[in-house]
């Protein structure tokens, strides 16, 4: 690790102050990438500024409609509200019992790995990112590998996940690190049926044409029926692209069944 | 009545309370006045020339003490690491043996592989100072395939064919007419995957020289400190042994990468001296990845020929083995001595050929990892064995059991130089059998094929021969050391016991089972002996611990000195007691006179000799204190059946081990509940060998797989419960009857996973390891 400055505002506002003031300031919110990253000097930001001591950042708001986490809040308090079982489901299979105590959702999704279990939900609930600027539509929200809509500075205050009927998530975990080699996330929402897909491509997204079969009947006897197309799909020493794409339709399948 | 924490009895271990509330002492938790930090700069190449390299920078950097580079080291006169093995080719001519320098010189031949070293103030200063310095590397063509390595470039000047040896072993001539007569040949071309050993405790050293006296103390993660200061004294040139001590405090687990001895604890040492003042490293995980000796890593084509009724009549192997790009301390003896000599398994198989070429890559150095060669001889005939099985319609069981050495044909000598000593195959197999509940296994295949899975069953019964070594068998065999053990039991004036063992702990819990053994022979109570080890300085030269050797030979040694203090004990208590010395027995901690009632204690017999009053002093030395050496007369042979019971999801090709049953003989037991731990570890690393572990290098010769990002190690949640079962015919050659119980989870595992695998999804054969993908493709096309 090199050295850096370390700040632990109690403010948004007081945040927002030292990154403008730092030569290459970083936020740490739970550090489950940012500490191994340092750890071996893979990076060197000036000023480390820790958003845990922002109290409002954290905790689960019930609005009736919709649910509100945090920004801050961990794996763990996400695990085991119940709001909606699937994203709680969710919660409870990332990293393990230490990851989930410390890692948070904001930073999860902020750091959009392509491989984390969060932007799955995300992308398949109807859900809405609250940053210190604005508000950003789950749907728009990851750009790309490692990339998402936040600007320079810009901090998620919360992630706000519309309640759907019903939903589900099936998970395939890389056996070494239990990050998601796959992961699919089934939400029905009246009629609509919604599909996000984490693991498989450069960051989460909606499988449209699952969706659009499943309009017509909802059932895992779809999921054959829908194009995919795997060419472009991640590839490693875990699973080729192909193997990915055929775990998305199984996850798809199993998270369906659940469901019926 | 029985000793309640003498042998036989599953005493908790002595070692828990420490290790369990971190209050063990780890070499990295020991630090000395003024101490400084090594960093070593590692090769990011797999193959290159090192041109240049500028030191300026490094050395301004603040805080760094010095730079050493591997000039340096030899300008100093400091020698290359040696391998301890000499091997010879078939045509009589040794091994050749590249150069291996501590630190690169001018090329560098793995990523990781050191090529300075900087000492710093502060671990931070010694950091900067690596990343400061500016070498001139000239990237080469790397060496990574195995399969083609012989006709790949020349990685070392003197290696002609990257080959260190073409061996051999059996009889060519007999093997080839047992084939000409075969009613069938089974053949079987598989890889044993390359593995990363990742004990807890990464390694470690601390270095330091005093002044005054001349004298090195090396603290390190060393499973043989005697052989680390034979090998620093004798080869490296560090000091005289007499001038080095070596000790290894609480070491957290070996698996024999720590058996060897490497660059890192040979620098530091060297540059404590150098700069008189203390030197301390300690491996970060992905140094750990990079540079400790990894494990297994061959490419082998087998053949087996039967009769018509199923008896083998020959069995011919050739395999290609993975040195990486150095010879490590006894990577040469791995594939030989400890793989071609376990071909015949459990089997009276009469004719056995086994060709062996090992040969150099640009990967890191491979060498012993539990098991060393056994487990790869146990995965070529037991998976052979199941493959002709499968071919000639015989029930596995039953194929085994007509080729099964019979309890009555013990000594058994094999076709490939070694005589087993007892054994009785059978009584393992049924019980195994019967754990397994093999004749339900038809239904719940049903049952599984009902829910869409795939269900397997798979056997392994395999041998291996422990207790290392017979010195003169060895040395005759090309090992530079011999392979005896020595025990000392120093007893105290009050009667409670200090034990100086050889034989290292790091896992293996000596302090609890060696204290069972004296307790129960000497009848002092196990909380008054102490057992210590670790220490050059506390024992005599001893050979430390690997290939299960610590209870049947270290254990013998203790046993031999116990017998010496009784002897003594006796002829102390004749003179106390004016008896006979013929008169005098023992047991149970108590003197006793034939045909009297007259006793003594063992403490009032141990008083007397440090306080000797009323004490023969003309005719017997004062003290109770007695050493014995133990050179084991053969290998001893643990040998068992593991029976391994899979459920395969067809779509997502996740293997499920319903259950796992191995039963084993180990011989007596000392601590039946630490050899259950020790069965549980090994059956850990042997299934994860079989479906999660590999050692991966890109085609770049970059490690793919170095960190538990990628490197998949078995957790409780990828394994079953285990049944674990032991038989019993003890070892006949030594004092205690033991065999040695800490590979054999390694060793049988791993290809009873695979050969139930395989029987699950009706291939012939699945690489390993046999991870979702893989077993997913295989699904597809069975």
């Amino acid at each position: 690790m090199y050295q850096f400055n370390y700040h632990r505002p109690a403010t948004l506002d007081e945040a927002a102050s030292l990154m403008a003031g730092a030569d290459d300031g970083t936020y740490l919110s739970g550090g489950m990438t940012l500490i191994p990253t340092l750890k071996q000097r893979l990076a060197a930001p000036s000023d480390v500024i820790d958003l845990g001591g922002i109290g409002a950042l954290s905790g689960i708001t019930d609005n009736g409609n919709t649910i509100s986490v945090g920004a801050m809040t961990r794996h763990a308090e996400v695990a085991a509200s119940n709001a909606i079982p699937a994203l709680a489901a969710l919660a409870g299979q990332i990293g393990d019992a230490h990851v989930r105590n410390r890692g948070t959702i904001g930073g999860s999704i902020a750091n959009s790995d392509p491989a984390a279990d969060y932007p799955a939900a995300v992308v398949a609930l109807d859900s809405t990112i609250h940053t210190t600027k604005r508000s950003i539509h789950g749907g728009e929200f990851f750009k790309g590998l490692f990339e998402t809509a936040l600007d320079e500075g810009e901090i998620i205050t919360s992630v706000e996940f519309t309640k759907p009927t019903s939903a589900a998530y099936a998970k395939f975990p890389n056996p070494a690190s239990r990050y998601a080699v796959v992961g699919v996330f089934v939400a029905r929402c009246g009629d609509a049926t919604c599909v996000g897909v984490t693991g498989a491509g450069p960051c989460a997204f909606r499988w449209s044409e699952l969706e659009a079969e499943l309009a017509s009947g909802f059932s895992a006897s779809a999921v054959p029926n829908a194009a995919l197309d795997h060419s472009e799909f991640n590839a490693d020493i875990h699973a080729s692209a192909e193997f990915r794409g055929n775990l998305v339709r199984v996850m798809a399948e199993r998270a369906i069944a659940s469901l019926i | 009545m029985a000793n309640e924490t003498g042998i036989g009895a599953a005493v908790k271990r002595k070692e828990d309370a420490r290790f369990i509330t971190g209050a063990g002492r780890y070499t990295d938790d020991i630090g000395a006045h003024g101490q400084t930090y090594a960093v070593f700069a590692r090769s990011p190449y797999a193959r290159a020339r090192l041109n240049g390299l500028d030191l300026a920078a490094a050395q301004a950097t603040e805080g760094v003490v010095a730079v050493f580079t591997g000039a340096d080291l030899q300008a100093d006169g400091i020698g290359d690491l040696p391998c301890g093995w000499t091997v010879h080719s078939k045509d009589g001519e040794p091994m050749v043996v590249p150069a291996h320098p501590p630190i690169a010189v001018d090329k560098v031949n793995y990523v990781g592989e050191p090529y300075a070293v900087v000492i710093g103030e502060s671990l931070e200063a010694a950091k900067n100072g690596a990343e400061a310095l500016e070498a001139d590397f000239e990237e080469l063509p790397a060496v990574v395939d195995l399969a083609s390595a012989a006709s790949a470039d020349q990685i070392h000047e003197n290696v002609p064919n990257n080959q260190t040896y073409d061996w051999e072993l059996g009889d060519k001539a007999a093997t080839d007419a047992a084939f000409a007569e075969a009613h069938h040949i089974s053949t079987l071309e598989i890889v044993n995957n390359r593995l990363i050993p990742n004990a807890i405790e990464p390694r470690a050293a601390l270095g330091e020289y005093d002044a005054a006296s001349g004298l090195y103390t090396l603290h390190t993660t060393s499973q043989n400190p005697h052989l680390e200061r034979l090998v620093l004294a004798a080869f490296v040139q560090i000091a005289p042994e007499a001038r080095l001590r070596v000790i290894s405090p609480d070491v957290g687990g070996g698996f024999g990468s720590k058996i060897f001895v490497y660059a890192e604890e040979t620098a530091v040492i060297w540059a404590a001296g150098k700069l008189r003042r203390p030197v301390k490293w300690r491996a970060e995980r992905s140094e750990s990845f990079l540079a400790d000796a990894h494990g297994r890593d061959h490419v082998t084509k087998a053949q087996l020929a039967l009769a018509e009724d199923g008896t083998f009549l020959g069995l011919r192997v050739k395999t290609l083995a993975n040195m990486g790009a150095y010879l490590s301390t006894f990577a040469s003896s791995v594939p030989t001595y400890l793989y071609g000599t376990l071909m015949a398994g459990q089997y009276k198989t009469p004719a056995i050929y086994v060709e062996v070429q090992s040969l150099f890559t640009n990967t890191a150095p491979v060498d012993a990892y539990r098991g060393a060669g056994r487990p790869e001889a146990t995965y070529v005939v037991e998976r052979i064995v199941e493959t002709a099985a499968r071919e000639m319609g015989i029930d596995p069981a039953e194929l085994r059991r007509r080729n099964f050495i019979a309890p009555s044909d013990f000594p058994y000598e094999t076709p490939v130089a070694l005589t087993y000593d007892t054994g009785d195959y059978e009584a393992s197999l049924a019980k195994a059998l019967e754990h397994a509940d093999y004749a339900g296994f038809g239904a719940r295949k049903a049952a599984s094929e009902a829910a869409g899975k795939k269900r397997g069953i798979g056997f392994s019964c395999y041998i291996e021969a422990c207790g290392l070594a017979p010195s003169q068998v060895a040395i005759s065999l090309g090992a530079g050391v011999g392979l005896f053990e020595v025990g000392e039991v120093r007893v105290d004036v009050t009667g409670s016991v200090t034990v100086v063992t050889g034989s290292h702990s790091h896992g293996q819990s000596h302090e609890t089972t060696f204290a069972q053994i004296i307790s129960d022979r000497l009848g002092v109570p196990f909380e008054n002996v102490t057992v210590l080890h670790g220490d050059t300085g506390r024992s005599d030269y001893a050979l430390g611990t690997y290939g299960s050797r610590s209870l049947a030979v270290g254990g013998s040694a203790l046993i031999k000195a116990t017998d010496k203090i009784i002897a003594k004990g006796k002829k102390i208590a004749a003179h106390m007691l004016e008896a006979e010395e013929e008169k005098v027995d023992f047991a149970d901690g108590t003197f006793t006179v034939a045909d009297s009632n007259q006793s003594l204690t063992f403490p009032e017999v141990a008083f007397a000799a440090y306080v000797p009053a009323n004490y023969p002093l003309e005719e017997l030395e004062p003290g109770l204190s007695e050493k014995a050496f133990y050179d084991p007369p053969n290998f001893t042979y643990p040998a068992g059946a593991h029976i391994c019971e899979v459920e395969i999801d067809p779509a997502t090709g996740v293997v499920d081990i319903t259950s796992f049953v191995a039963v084993d003989d180990f011989g007596h037991v000392v601590n039946p509940m630490i050899v259950e731990g020790q069965v549980h570890g090994g059956l850990a690393q042997g299934i994860g060998q079989a479906l999660l572990e590999h050692g991966v290098y890109d085609e770049t010769g970059q490690l793919v797989s170095g960190s538990y990002m990628d490197y998949t190690m078995p957790r409780a949640d990828d394994l079953p419960s285990f049944t674990v079962d032991t038989t019993v015919t003890p070892c006949t050659h030594n004092p205690l009857g033991v065999k040695g119980c800490g590979e054999a989870g390694a060793i049988g595992s791993t290809a009873a996973v695979m050969n139930a695998v395989t029987n699950a999804l009706g291939v012939a054969s699945v690489p390993m390891p046999a991870t979702p993908e893989t077993v997913w493709r295989a699904a597809q096309s069975a």
